[in-house]
């Protein structure tokens, strides 16, 4: 039987969240091989190897099918694949590490309020100040996706790789895209969400290739792990 | 496929030297820009829609540079940097290598690298026999080629503009709608919002301009300032105190502005939907013009360009005016048309051009410079040449 893997996230909370979530499914999971564990076994269900990598590769190793199935956030997953990819998808939503992607512009701009308005401003921006609004962000797809779908043209995109949020304070952007979770840190840096401006509402998710899809294997993890899901309050 | 053929190279030259006949002929100096440019030019005077599209790379010295997308920037930056005075005429023609990243699908007819040929004129004397002539000159090139059987459409955006002005409403308005324009649907909610047809819903920041209602410049600006400090949040973002307070005072004149009236959406409706071969554009166009002079002007430049067309004998009957072609094409500001061929089972637009009189500007010209221009996709328009023969 060909070896079916199982990509997880090596560290953080998404780590530990997996792992607690596949111990209430009763999947015990055994790092094995080298010293530093970046292999392991998942015990009840035979033949899945298990990859540790981090959140960002997984998306990534998805794509290029070196790994079926894995364990990422959603926004990593679709950011990673590109419009229209058909061959990775979504297959079970895991009901924790919920975060929006969010467009969020200053707080002192008080008369935005939506995407139309971004829109109107950034025209005037341009000829008010000579150079495009810039919005920092590491979603670079979805923020263009997003944007070019709400009708908004006249923007520049700074590749942003942490800290984000004080990129507008720093004046090395206007506005951000990324991700929150209860909003505090944005509210921290004087920063707002438009009213329109949810680019993604976020979970962890197991995602899969689309032949890893049609193993049996598959099928009864997938089973396994949504008797013991814990839906999102 | 990594690469063209001996043969087929030879065969795209071939071509491309009897479209650069053509042109030369003419008198326009044929010139190669550069390949690589910088990217500031064409993410500054184009926006994200076109990076999106555009390779870009960082040079060793850190420069952000990349591999032109068309040659109609690079034509331009060539004439600022080459021409003794760059507000006098010029005509140049250009064929070499563009690129574009692109997602869609058969690659051969959307290549990643592609020869593109063209012209473009500044600050021609006469400005409709120019865009007549450039049109006339992207028919015959492509005639050149083989092209037997195309389809020509065009429009004129400096006609739209000029029906905006004709009619009475805050200038505001009038540039949301010219800004919407590129965008059916987006176009059409603002014309709800502003016809009353659809009552704008409250929003997160409709309490400010509840708060500000009444209240004149000074007074609007005071208030922003004082809300801003009493919660303690800064100025970032790079917008002035004015420009946030004056574009709020814009929402709250909004909320009493006269709407905008049924029959004033009906002339905009119906003048959108004029589609007509461009022999019989002028009963449908000339009702618009009634008691407004402003429309009365734009119309005389539509039909001294019919004549100048006539007069080249392009075939009036065939080409198909549409007042609301043009609405993907960001940067034209006048006078625009495509010519489409059939190619393996859909039809491509093989060439298109038009005026743009804002690029110039847009990229640093220290003085207006007005231009119009073609260019032909010529890996396209030899595969529409091969499937008519």
């Amino acid at each position: 039987m060909k070896p079916l893997t199982l990509a997880l996230p090596s560290k953080g909370r998404l780590m530990e969240a997996t792992q607690s979530l596949l111990a209430r499914a009763g999947l015990k999971l055994e790092r094995s091989g080298a010293a530093r564990g970046y292999r392991g076994e998942l015990s009840g269900i035979e033949g899945v190897d298990v990859l540790f990598l981090s959140a960002g590769e997984i998306a990534e190793s998805l794509l290029d099918g070196s790994v079926g199935l894995g364990i990422t956030g959603e926004d990593l997953l679709r950011e990673t694949l590109p419009e229209g990819c058909s061959s990775v998808d979504v297959a079970l939503r895991l009901g924790f590490g919920p975060a929006d992607v969010a467009v969020a512009v200053p707080e002192c701009w008080l008369d935005v309020a939506s995407m139309s308005d971004l829109d109107e401003i950034s025209a005037r921006f341009h000829s008010e100040h000579g150079r495009r609004l810039r919005v920092a962000t590491k979603y670079v797809r979805l923020t263009r996706r997003f944007f070019a779908e709400k009708g908004v043209t006249g923007y520049r995109i700074v590749e942003s790789t942490g800290a984000t949020e004080g990129a507008p304070a720093a004046g090395s952007a206007e506005l951000i895209v990324d991700i929150t979770t209860t909003g505090s840190t944005l509210r921290a840096n004087h920063l707002k969400i438009l009213d329109d401006g949810i680019i993604l509402r976020s979970e962890a998710v197991l995602a899969a290739t689309k032949g890893a899809l049609a193993d049996e294997r598959t099928k009864r993890l997938l089973a396994e792990l949504a008797r013991h899901i814990q839906p999102r309050t | 496929m990594a690469g063209k053929t001996s043969a087929e190279r030879e065969a795209l030259d071939a071509q491309n030297r009897r479209i650069m006949a053509v042109f030369t002929r003419a008198g326009f100096d044929f010139i190669a820009p550069d390949i690589v440019q910088p990217a500031d030019m064409f993410l500054e005077s184009s926006g994200e829609s076109i990076r999106s599209r555009t390779y870009v790379f960082t040079d060793p010295a850190g420069a952000e540079l990349c591999l032109r997308p068309d040659l109609t920037v690079p034509a331009c930056r060539y004439h600022l940097s080459h021409a003794k005075d760059v507000g006098t005429e010029a005509r140049y023609c250009y064929s070499g290598p563009a690129f574009r990243f692109s997602a869609q699908a058969q690659p051969s007819l959307n290549p990643t690298e592609f020869d593109q040929a063209g012209i473009e004129w500044f600050s021609a004397a006469t400005p409709m026999a120019a865009e007549a002539e450039v049109l006339h000159l992207a028919l015959k090139a492509v005639e050149a080629a083989g092209l037997k059987k195309y389809r020509v459409r065009n429009g004129d955006l400096g006609l739209f503009r000029a029906l905006l002005h004709s009619i009475a409403m805050p200038e505001r308005w009038r540039s949301q709608l010219l800004h919407q324009y590129w965008r059916p649907k987006a176009f059409r909610d603002l014309l709800d919002l502003l016809t009353g047809e659809r009552e704008k819903s409250r929003s997160s920041i409709s309490v400010y301009v509840d708060a500000i209602a009444g209240l004149d410049e000074r007074d609007a600006l005071a208030y922003v300032e004082k809300h801003l400090l009493s919660l303690a949040v800064p100025l970032t973002g790079g917008r002035r105190l004015e420009e946030i307070a004056g574009r709020l005072l814009e929402k709250v004149q909004d909320r009493s502005e006269k709407r905008l009236s049924p029959e004033t959406r009906r002339r905009i409706d119906d003048y959108l939907a004029i589609e007509a071969p461009l022999v019989r554009t002028a009963p449908l166009l000339e009702p618009l013009a009634q008691n407004s002079p402003g429309l009365e002007a734009a119309l005389d430049r539509f039909s001294l360009r019919l004549r100048e067309l006539k007069r080249r004998r392009i075939d009036l009957e065939t080409a198909i005016f549409s007042a609301s072609f043009g609405r993907n094409l960001e940067y034209y500001t006048g006078f625009v048309f495509e010519v489409e061929a059939d190619i393996a089972g859909t039809t491509m637009q093989v060439a298109g051009g038009g005026r743009y009189d804002s690029l110039m500007a847009d990229i640093g010209s220290p003085v207006a410079i007005p231009a119009v221009g073609c260019a032909i996709h010529t890996e396209r328009l030899l595969a529409a040449v091969r499937r008519q023969a």
